[in-house]
């Protein structure tokens, strides 16, 4: 079996393309070489849609930013992502930075950037009235918004798998041959047979990238570390709040999340080629974060933290996304480089990439079954009364609760492992139901989750893990 | 809609007993609300002894203790749904729970009792860095898996902080063959019981180092080590004392926190040290006809002195049903030198009985002495060889001396050294 498409690398854009892929009568295949989705990058950022004034005009940074953001809304609709348009506001703490500010207007007018406006100290106090007292104007952008990426990529996966995308796990890519016009890619699963190969890797784009000779980019592994506050703090501000970058750094962003935390970071910090899955905190950087949140909101405070978080960033050196078949193999088509603003331009990039290959493949015919809308999916702490009672009548899994401070039901957490490239460990079921993001941070319901898992997989308790490999939870069974 | 005179919000040793309490003096329609498959709470997973000597002046283990409780309830009319989870309490004490059988239950109280209990709080709020190993969490959670589930959670042990779940933990895990490397404090004190770090450290030589923290973890999959560091006296580690220690688990016994969620949605006034409600000295809240008791009001130490207090709010939400709302008249208490807090907050002055008050203090003293002032007067002192902030204490306010108390009276406990 020879597939048309395998798309290495199920982060966000690997989901989306694989989604893009599903609507056309192609054999495609998405690899991916963690235990679940959203492994890399995608799973550890700001989760911001940004509206598109940061890159330099001309860049294909700003081109796919701009188009991605006006998409998301959308994209998150058919596939019942919450998505929020919360608008985001650069904010100057100086007289200098409002020159930034007026730059980074100018910016965003040249790059098409819509709803845009220059805010004045008291606008902007009446827009935020929690922001530091030094802020005395801000840029603000109406169409920038929030999204959950996991869930976003989640659902693309699941769409993708419904209308007949093959997704596998822990297939990791371990080299390719190319002969006769079919690369053999080999993995982790064996070997796989493909025409063409999307390279959507992330943090190693470049390693797969070198794997049919294409060495024209390096990512640098750039880690950002975060922290989520509680919910109880989750309205402090209700816009995305950027800082001008200053010469100590890009500036600290303080957002809501769409699940109504609240979120402040990132770093920045390169780290060596060796560490590009060290997803670590670390002291400085947790430190760093907590002092420059506080320049915007003076009362943000880490006594309200749930928990923090590091993700690498897949900084390519070329400082551009690098997009369309590669010049050492033209069957081989890059979706590399990807940094922010990725996220706010997955939609646009995978439509791209998805063009780009139907283009070369010449005469493809459409999959006349094509369903882009994932609606089936039951929110126990969004639904009505009505809509809680009925759904427990349909299935009684839906009235016990297993996650107390996110109020997560069992049916749920079954539906999230039975469903189309589903849950197979905790980290999973947490990132397909919030069970276990709240508070507690699963101090409750973390065996309980356990326990459904091993029933509904047929496992023992024992073989369950937190995210798959060696993340064993328990050990032997006692004496 | 469903009508009952008193709602119980937590089968756990507090529901019951407040449940228990209010049948006995007469009300009638009473139900427990209880989120577990069973009644008895966190004591079920706690299969140690040490349960009851005040209370039962018997040693008993967790579940022995619960089973007294249940045992008595099954002997009532009480009704009691499990598995069922409270999801909001609203301000005309209407609650709204789930559960598989009923779907959802609305139910009009004429009083409420919360009796929700505790979290332990996790390893997020401790701004621990290094990675996301599995192998990290909390004592509780350790417990269960050890006891209920019978399997073991870890082979080599670091415990971080020393509140009592977890110096039990250090000793069940030994007990069952798991070697724990080291317990670690970052206060100069421990904030468990004296006889737990006797019996659960000591009795195993299991070393306890205060004034020490975990500052990183690492591994990438399972928990390979984690770096220790003493701390300064403004608990900041010291770069020099850093230290590694190789360990597939760390158990996490830094604190606990009340469950007040539905609390706060009803809008009660939440006490900032106890994270529970305020409360007068039948444990009402500021919301009429509700009432707090158990680890949902402030962490116990024993649940001798839960299932006490549960009794009071038993008996003030009957006395609430049955006979309406009672004058009051009240008078705030005030935590003087040494003392961390006092329930209940305040002291209804019309009150004919004695009015006992518990408190906790915020350090170590010895030879130091308790000390209760009305009015500025000494009404009541004690001398202590020790006193801990683990350990609960306690003074009366007699109700003679209540008796004489005006609304500009004043009610202060503090330590003497």
């Amino acid at each position: 079996m020879c597939y048309d498409v395998a798309i290495i690398g199920a982060g966000v854009i690997g989901a989306l393309t694989a989604r893009e892929l599903s609507r056309f009568a192609l054999h495609t295949v998405l690899l991916e070489a963690a235990g679940d989705v959203a492994m890399g990058a995608t799973k550890a950022n700001s989760a911001i849609v940004h509206a598109g004034f940061d890159a330099l005009p001309g860049t294909l940074k700003a081109k796919f930013n701009v188009k991605g953001a006006e998409m998301m809304p959308h994209v998150c609709e058919e596939l019942s992502v919450p998505y929020k348009n919360n608008g985001s506001l650069v904010g100057a703490f100086s007289e200098e930075e409002k020159a930034h500010v007026q730059k980074l207007y100018e910016r965003g007018l040249a790059n098409g950037v819509p709803r845009m406006e220059i805010l004045d100290e008291s606008a902007l106090k009446a827009l935020e009235p929690n922001l530091a007292p030094e802020a005395c104007g801000a840029l603000l952008a109406a169409s920038a918004g929030i999204v959950c990426p996991y869930e976003l990529t989640i659902a693309a996966t699941e769409n993708a798998v419904t209308n007949g995308v093959e997704f596998k796990r822990n297939c990791k890519v371990e080299g390719i041959d190319f002969a006769d016009g079919v690369f053999t890619l080999h993995t982790t699963l064996g070997d796989i047979q493909t025409k063409y190969v999307i390279n959507c890797a992330g943090v190693h784009s470049d390693e797969v990238s070198h794997m049919v000779g294409d060495d024209s980019f390096h990512i640098i592994p750039r880690r950002g570390e975060y922290f989520i506050l509680d919910k109880a703090v989750g309205n402090m501000v209700s816009h995305t709040i950027f800082q001008c970058p200053t010469a100590m750094g890009k500036g600290i962003l303080v957002s809501p999340t769409v699940d109504g935390n609240l979120l402040i970071g990132p770093t920045a910090e390169d780290v060596d080629d060796s560490k590009r899955d060290d997803t670590e905190t670390t002291p400085a950087g947790l430190q760093l974060v907590k002092r420059f949140a506080c320049k915007s909101c003076p009362a943000v405070s880490t006594r309200n933290a749930i928990t923090s978080f590091s993700g690498m960033r897949a900084h390519p050196d070329v400082d551009d996304f690098i997009l369309g078949p590669s010049k050492a193999n033209a069957q081989f088509i890059q979706g590399a480089g990807i940094e922010s603003p990725g996220l706010s331009s997955a939609p646009a990039i995978a439509v791209y990439l998805a063009n780009v290959l139907v283009e070369a493949i010449g005469d493809v015919c459409k999959n006349e079954s094509f369903n882009g809308e994932r609606k089936d999916v039951f929110r126990f702490r969004h639904a009505t009364d009505e809509e809680r009672q009925a759904a427990i009548a349909r299935n009684p899994a839906y009235g016990r609760i297993i996650c107390r401070c996110e109020t997560v039901t069992e049916g749920e957490i079954i539906d999230a492992i039975r469903a189309p490239a589903g849950a197979r460990d905790v980290d999973g079921v947490k990132r397909r139901t919030r069970a276990g993001m709240g508070r507690c941070q699963g101090g409750f319901c973390g065996s309980k989750v356990v326990e459904i898992l091993a029933r509904e997989l047929g496992l023992e308790l024992n073989d369950i893990t937190k995210f798959g490999r060696d993340s064993k939870i328990l050990f032997d069974k006692t004496k | 809609m469903l009508n009952y005179d008193l709602v119980v919000v937590g089968g756990g040793p507090a529901g019951m007993a407040a449940a228990l309490k209010a049948k006995e003096c007469g009300v009638h329609d009473v139900i427990i609300l209880e989120r577990a498959e069973t009644l008895g709470g966190i004591l079920e997973q706690c299969i140690h002894s040490g349960f009851g000597l005040t209370y039962f002046k018997e040693e008993l283990s967790g579940p022995e203790y619960a089973a007294k409780f249940i045992d008595l309830i099954e002997k009532t009319d009480i009704v009691v749904k499990t598995d069922t989870m409270v999801l909001n309490i609203d301000e005309n004490n209407v609650v709204t729970a789930v559960n598989k059988k009923d779907g959802l239950l609305k139910i009009q109280a004429k009083a409420i009792v919360l009796a929700m209990g505790c979290r332990e709080r996790p390893r997020g709020a401790l701004e621990i860095a290094g990675t996301r190993a599995s192998g990290i969490m909390t004592a509780g959670t350790a417990q269960k898996y050890v006891n209920l589930d019978g399997y073991m959670p870890g082979k080599k042990v670091v415990i971080l902080g020393s509140g009592d779940i977890g110096l039990i933990m250090a000793r069940r895990m030994t007990l069952e063959g798991a070697e724990v490397k080291v317990v670690c404090e970052l206060m100069p004190y421990s904030g468990g019981l004296t006889r737990n770090i006797v019996q659960c450290l000591n009795d195993y030589n299991i070393p306890l180092r205060l004034s020490t923290t975990v500052v990183a973890t690492h591994g990438t999959d399972r928990l390979e080590g984690v770096t220790i560091a003493q701390v300064d006296e403004h608990l900041q580690p010291i770069e020099s004392t850093k230290e590694y220690i190789e360990c597939d688990t760390l158990m996490l016994s830094v604190g606990l926190i009340p469950e007040n969620e539905l609390t706060k949605n009803v809008g009660i006034g939440i006490d900032r040290v106890t994270n529970g409600a305020v409360v007068d000295e039948m444990r009402q809240t500021d919301h009429k006809g509700v009432f707090a008791c158990g680890n949902v009001l402030h962490v116990h130490d024993l649940v001798d002195f839960v299932t006490m207090e549960a009794q009071l709010a038993g008996e003030g939400a009957a006395d609430y049903i049955l006979h309406g709302e009672r004058e009051t008249v009240y008078v705030p208490t005030t935590t003087g030198n040494g003392v961390r807090y006092i329930v209940p907050q305040r002291v209804n002055i019309k009150n004919p009985n004695d009015v006992k008050l518990y408190f906790r203090v915020g350090r170590i003293f010895k030879n130091a002495k308790v000390v209760l002032e009305i009015d500025g007067n000494v009404i009541y002192s004690r001398k202590k060889i020790k006193l801990a902030p683990g350990e609960m204490e306690d003074v009366v306010i007699p109700a003679d001396v209540l008796k004489g108390m005006t609304a500009e009276s004043t009610i202060v406990v503090r330590v003497e050294e």
